[in-house]
């Protein structure tokens, strides 16, 4: 639920990865830390065990410039993808304004994928927002490993309503900007609507 | 779910003012005023050492959890937390179960009694500005100011 402060002329608006575990989406955060100016990010946050795997969430602001004299701010986060943390994804869930769901293109972790995609979408029915009513993005990532399904199967089973996708190497950073100016995009454009 | 929080001028200074009474009043180092999704409302006090911005998160973070832990044991919320520390002490109160007030004190100085009052005088008048900032979101016309934006301003961004 984006914040618009019309004193300070600043929009704020939060922005969740979301996908199973070991799928990527705290180095898709870290990817863009390491690329952005240090006028342009806060301090990035992992919230992690001493194995560095998320425990709450990672957080990462980002201000990508202005907008009709609004400074826009965004914040990312991640939530912990181990099934047994559906609590905490839960909160992190809380105001989000947009989703992007992190994929993991190992044909071994379709089952995972497919069961994180079904949590997200109980846990936002849970708060009575449909993920059809939110901007929500697709990114297939791990896509330069040897046992990668194809995007075809990916596509199929993952993003059945055609919403934006990108293939991604989230360490390397393919795929990692497009994913989330397309995000960012689409959360902008829904601030057109009514804010009610 | 919570309507979307929209902040205009004069309940902006209006809660910095009662922000920056209560860092005069409770004697304390830092107060913030956090929505409880993260955003940074207010900071007044000695705020230059602090990253604000993770601050703001953090706290949000917290509040979720012990909400969450509160509505295990069957209780709605735990509007107050205190966390102590071997210099400073950190008080948390959810407002109006929509924003969340931190107060950064040394309680040597501050005793914990007349630091709770002087939150609660605050917590009543940032509780009547928000349910006025609502009632102030629901009135007609108070629509989005990006409802005007083009395509090219949000490409312009990202040029």
């Amino acid at each position: 639920m984006s914040f618009i402060n019309y004193s300070s002329r600043e929009i704020n608006c939060k922005i969740v990865y979301y996908g199973p575990g070991l799928c990527g989406k705290t180095t898709n955060l870290q990817y863009v830390y390491a690329k952005t100016s240090s006028e342009a990010k806060g301090k990035m946050i992992s919230l992690a065990t001493e194995t560095e795997r998320t425990l709450f969430f990672d957080f990462l602001p980002l201000s990508l410039g202005e907008i009709r004299g609004f400074k826009t701010r965004f914040h990312l986060y991640t939530v912990p993808g181990q099934v047994f943390y559906d609590a905490s994804r839960k909160l992190i869930l809380k105001g989000v304004d947009g989703v992007v769901f992190v994929a993991d293109s190992q044909i071994e972790r379709m089952d995972a994928n497919v069961e994180s995609l079904e949590n997200l979408q109980v846990n936002l029915a849970e708060q009575g927002l449909p993920l059809e009513k939110l901007p929500f993005v697709v990114q297939f990532n791990k896509r330069d490993l040897p046992n990668a399904a194809s995007k075809e199967e990916l596509h199929n089973l993952l993003n059945p309503r055609n919403v934006p996708e990108f293939e991604a190497v989230a360490p390397t950073g393919v795929g990692v900007f497009d994913t989330l100016k397309m995000t960012a995009k689409l959360v902008l454009t829904e601030l057109r609507k009514d804010p009610r | 779910m919570n309507p979307q929080l929209v902040m205009y001028e004069e309940e902006y200074n209006q809660i910095n003012a009662i922000c920056e009474r209560l860092t005069r009043d409770a004697n304390a180092k830092v107060v913030f005023l956090v929505d409880k999704n993260g955003q940074l409302i207010s900071a007044q006090g000695a705020t230059a050492d602090i990253d604000t911005t993770s601050l703001a998160s953090l706290t949000a973070g917290n509040v979720a959890a012990m909400g969450g832990l509160a509505k295990l044991i069957g209780e709605n919320e735990f509007p107050n937390q205190f966390h102590e520390g071997s210099r400073d002490s950190l008080h948390m109160t959810i407002v109006g179960s929509r924003v969340v007030l931190v107060v950064i004190v040394d309680t040597k100085t501050t005793p914990l009694g007349l630091l709770r009052l002087r939150v609660r005088k605050a917590t009543d008048e940032l509780n009547k500005i928000f349910e006025g900032l609502l009632k102030k979101t629901e009135q007609p016309g108070a629509g989005s100011p990006f409802a005007e934006i083009t395509d090219d301003d949000i490409d312009n961004l990202f040029s």
